[in-house]
C-alpha cells in the first residue's frame, strides 16, 4: 500500500492530490468517422474528496469512468492517479493499479453467485498474492465494516440488492485502495436500498476514503461534496460550491 | 496469484457445471474408453497366442535335419538323416553351448498300437527322460521315463492324451499293456492334454517310449535322430542359443559357411512374432480410429470452452477489473481445460476398465490393460484438454475489461 492511505477516521488535515487529468482525449474510430468521446478533460481530485461525475448518457461520463477505472487507455493527454502516471501503463501494470488503488463498485454488483460473500470480497486480496490467512481476516473485516458481518457464508442470490451491493462496496474496501470508484452505484437499487449505500459511502467519506462516484441522478449526485458536469465530453461546467460536511 | 488458487479456481468451474462438464469430456471419454480397450483387447489376443505357444515348452528351440539330395531332387526338410545322437550329447556340453539348459532328441516313427482288440495308428516317440521337461508337459497319471528305462531298454511306454482315449476308451490305461509292432509295453503314465491348438494333431496323439527299447523293438536308428529339441536357459537367451547350436552343428558337419546347412533351427518366438503381427496390425488400426474419436473429443472440449469463454464474459471483465493479469485468467482457463481433460481420461479409463471386465464374458477374447497403456492414455488425454484450451484461454485473456464489464 501506499502511504497516502488512510485508515484512520479522522479527515486528514492537509489534502493531497489523488487523481489528476490534463486533457485527456479518447478518441473512438469506427471507420471514417472518428467519435471524441473525451474531448479534453482536465480535473483534480484530493485525498478525501466525494466527487460525482454526473452527466446524462452520451456525455462521455461513462468512458472517463473506464479511464479513471484504468479499465481503459487514453489517446492522448495525461492522467496521474495517486501519484503514478497510468498513461503508459502495459497490460500487467494496469492490472496491478486496478488491484492495489482502485476499489470498484458497478452498478449490476459484479458479485460472482458461485462464491459467498467472503469469498467475493477476498478476491482482490487473491490477486495481489496475499497469504490466505490474512486475506479471510480482511475480508471478514471489510464485511463488518459494511454492517455485513453476519452474512459472510451467504451466497448473492441469498443477498438483498442493497446487501450485494454493500458486499461489493466492501470488496472494494478490501485493498485499502486511494479511491473508490462507484459507477451507478444505486442503479438497480430501490430507494431504501439506495439511501442505505449511499449513507454507507457517506459513512466511508467521512472516515476519510476518496470517493468518485458517477451517476446521471442529480438526486445521488447531491450525496457528494462536489459534483463535476459532464457534457459533450468536456466539463460543462466545474461546480465549484463545495457541500460543506455538517459535523 | 498462486498456481494452486488458479487450480482451485479451475476446478469449482469444472465442478460447477457438472452437467455440461460431463457433456464436454463425453468425447474424451469415449476415446479414451476406446482406445484403452482396443490396446487392452490386442495385448490381450497376444498374450493368448504366447501363452499356447509358451505350452509347446518356453524357451524352444526344434533342430530338424537339412534336405537330402537324391538323384538332384532335394528333399524336404527332414528328409535327410543328418543329425545324431552324437550331435545331441554335444550340444548337451555346457562348454560348447553355456545358453542350453536341456537336450531332448528323439527319433519318430508312425507305429500301429494295439490294446486288446483295438488297434489305433499313432506316432511312436523314442524320447529320453528330459523330453518331459523340454516339451513342458504335465503327467495326468503315473510317471514319465526315467534314466534307468533307457539304460535298461524297459519295455514302458508313456501314453498321450488322445492315444490313451483312443485304446482305453477313456478308462485310464496305467498299468495295462500296449503292443507296439508286435512288442507288448506297460503303460506306466499319462501325458495330460497339451491344451495346444496351433499345432499338428500329434502332441496329444503319441506314444513315448525309452529310445533304446525304441530302437530294440521298433527298428528305429540308435545313433540318428529325427529331432532335436533344445531349450534355452531363459527367454533372453534363447537368440545366444540359437547361435551356439548353430555353430557347433555347423562345425560338428564340417561346414564352412558356403555349404547350405544341413539342419534348421527353428524357434517358437518366431512363430509367435508371426501369429501377433497380424493383431498387432489390427490393434493399431482400431488404435487409429479411436485416436480419431479422441481428436473430436478434444474438439469438443475447445468448443465447449469458447462458449464458456463468451458465456462467463462478465466474470472475466470482473477478474481483470479486481486486479487480474491476461496471463492469471490465460491459466486460469488453461487449468480448467486441462482439468476436463483429466477428467475425461480418468473416467474414460474407468469405463474401459469395466469394459475390459464384461467384454471377455461376451465374446469369448481376453482383455489386457497395462498400467503403461492406462498412463500413457490419461498423459494423452490431458494433453488433448490442454491443446484444446489454448484458444479459448487466449481469447479470454484477450477480452478487455471494458468490453466484457458491458456485456449484459
Amino acid at each position: 500500500m501506499t502511504s497516502t492511505a488512510v485508515r484512520g477516521t479522522e479527515r486528514p488535515a492537509a489534502s493531497e492530490v489523488i487523481l489528476r487529468l490534463e486533457d485527456v482525449r479518447k478518441t473512438y474510430s469506427t471507420g471514417e468517422l472518428e467519435v471524441h468521446a473525451l474531448a479534453g478533460i482536465s480535473l483534480t481530485v484530493q485525498e478525501g474528496e466525494y466527487v460525482a461525475i454526473m452527466g446524462p448518457s452520451g456525455s462521455g461520463k461513462s468512458t472517463l469512468m473506464n479511464i479513471l477505472g484504468c479499465l481503459d487507455t487514453l489517446t492522448s493527454g495525461r492522467y496521474a492517479l495517486d501519484g503514478v502516471d497510468v498513461a503508459e501503463l502495459d497490460e500487467d501494470d494496469l492490472a496491478a493499479v486496478r488491484n492495489k488503488r482502485i476499489g470498484f463498485v458497478f452498478q449490476q454488483f459484479n458479485l460472482l453467485p458461485s462464491l459467498s460473500a467472503w469469498r467475493n470480497v477476498e478476491l482482490p486480496l487473491c490477486y495481489s498474492g496475499t497469504p490466505p490467512a490474512v486475506r479471510k481476516e480482511r475480508a471478514l473485516a471489510a464485511l463488518d465494516r459494511v454492517g455485513l458481518g453476519s452474512r459472510v457464508l451467504h451466497r448473492p442470490g441469498e443477498l438483498s440488492g442493497g446487501q450485494q451491493q454493500r458486499v461489493a462496496v466492501a470488496r472494494a474496501l478490501v485493498t485499502d485502495p486511494a479511491m473508490i470508484l462507484a459507477d451507478e452505484p444505486t442503479g438497480n437499487l430501490d430507494s431504501r436500498s439506495t439511501d442505505d449505500v449511499l449513507n454507507l459511502l457517506d459513512e466511508l467519506h467521512g472516515a476519510g476514503r476518496t470517493i468518485v462516484l458517477i451517476t446521471h441522478e442529480a438526486e445521488v449526485a447531491a450525496a457528494a461534496e462536489r459534483v463535476i458536469h459532464v457534457r459533450d465530453g468536456l466539463v460543462s461546467e466545474a461546480d465549484h460550491s463545495r457541500r460543506t460536511r455538517e459535523p | 496469484m498462486r498456481f494452486a488458487e488458479t487450480l482451485r479456481v479451475a476446478v469449482e468451474a469444472v465442478r460447477l457445471n457438472r452437467t455440461r462438464s460431463l457433456l464436454t469430456i463425453l468425447g474424451i471419454m469415449i476415446g479414451i474408453a476406446s482406445v484403452s480397450l482396443t490396446v487392452g483387447l490386442g495385448q490381450g489376443a497376444q498374450d493368448q497366442v504366447r501363452a499356447q505357444i509358451n505350452a509347446l515348452g518356453s524357451n524352444l528351440l526344434i533342430v530338424s535335419p537339412g534336405s537330402t539330395t537324391t538323384g538332384g531332387v532335394r528333399g524336404g526338410f527332414g528328409s535327410a538323416t543328418t543329425l545324431t545322437r552324437a550331435n545331441a550329447d554335444a550340444l548337451a556340453n555346457e562348454a560348447v553351448a553355456p545358453d542350453i539348459a536341456a537336450v531332448a532328441p528323439v527319433v519318430t516313427s508312425s507305429q500301429v498300437l494295439t490294446a486288446g482288440t483295438t488297434t489305433w495308428t499313432s506316432s511312436v516317440v523314442g524320447a529320453t527322460p528330459a523330453w518331459q521337461g523340454v516339451r513342458a508337459r504335465t503327467l495326468a497319471a503315473g510317471r514319465f521315463l526315467t534314466d534307468s528305462d533307457v539304460d535298461q531298454h524297459s519295455k514302458v511306454v508313456v501314453l498321450g492324451a488322445d492315444t490313451a482315449a483312443e485304446l482305453f476308451a477313456g478308462s485310464g490305461g496305467v498299468g495295462q499293456s500296449v503292443s507296439v509292432n508286435g512288442s507288448s509295453f506297460t503303460v506306466v503314465g499319462l501325458l495330460a492334454a497339451s491344451g495346444s491348438t496351433s499345432s499338428t494333431s500329434s502332441d496329444d496323439d503319441l506314444a513315448v517310449l525309452p529310445w533304446t527299447t525304441a530302437a530294440d523293438a521298433v527298428g528305429t536308428s540308435a545313433t540318428t535322430v529325427s529331432t532335436i529339441y533344445l531349450e534355452a536357459t531363459s527367454s533372453d537367451t534363447l537368440s545366444a542359443a540359437y547361435q551356439e547350436a548353430s555353430a557347433a552343428l555347423s562345425s560338428l558337419h564340417d561346414l564352412t559357411a558356403a555349404d547350405t546347412a544341413d539342419f534348421q533351427i527353428s524357434s517358437q518366438q518366431s512363430i509367435v512374432e508371426a501369429a501377433t503381427a497380424t493383431d498387432k496390425t489390427l490393434t493399431i488400426l482400431l488404435g487409429g480410429v479411436a485416436g480419431i474419436s479422441l481428436l473430436v473429443g478434444g474438439i469438443g472440449v475447445m468448443n465447449i470452452m469458447l462458449v464458456s469463454v463468451s458465456e462467463r464474459t462478465r466474470e472475466i471483465g470482473l477478474r481483470k477489473a479486481l486486479g487480474a493479469t491476461p496471463t492469471v485468467i490465460r491459466r486460469q482457463f488453461l487449468l480448467e481445460a486441462t482439468t476436463l481433460g483429466l477428467a475425461g481420461g480418468v473416467l474414460g479409463l474407468a469405463i474401459g476398465g469395466l469394459g475390459a471386465f464384461l467384454l471377455p464374458k461376451l465374446i469369448d477374447q481376453p482383455v489386457t490393460l497395462s498400467l503403461w497403456a492406462s498412463a500413457a492414455a490419461l498423459v494423452v488425454a490431458v494433453g488433448v484438454g490442454l491443446v484444446s484450451g489454448v484458444y479459448p484461454a487466449g481469447r479470454a485473456a484477450r477480452l478487455a475489461p471494458i468490453d466484457a464489464l458491458r456485456r449484459e
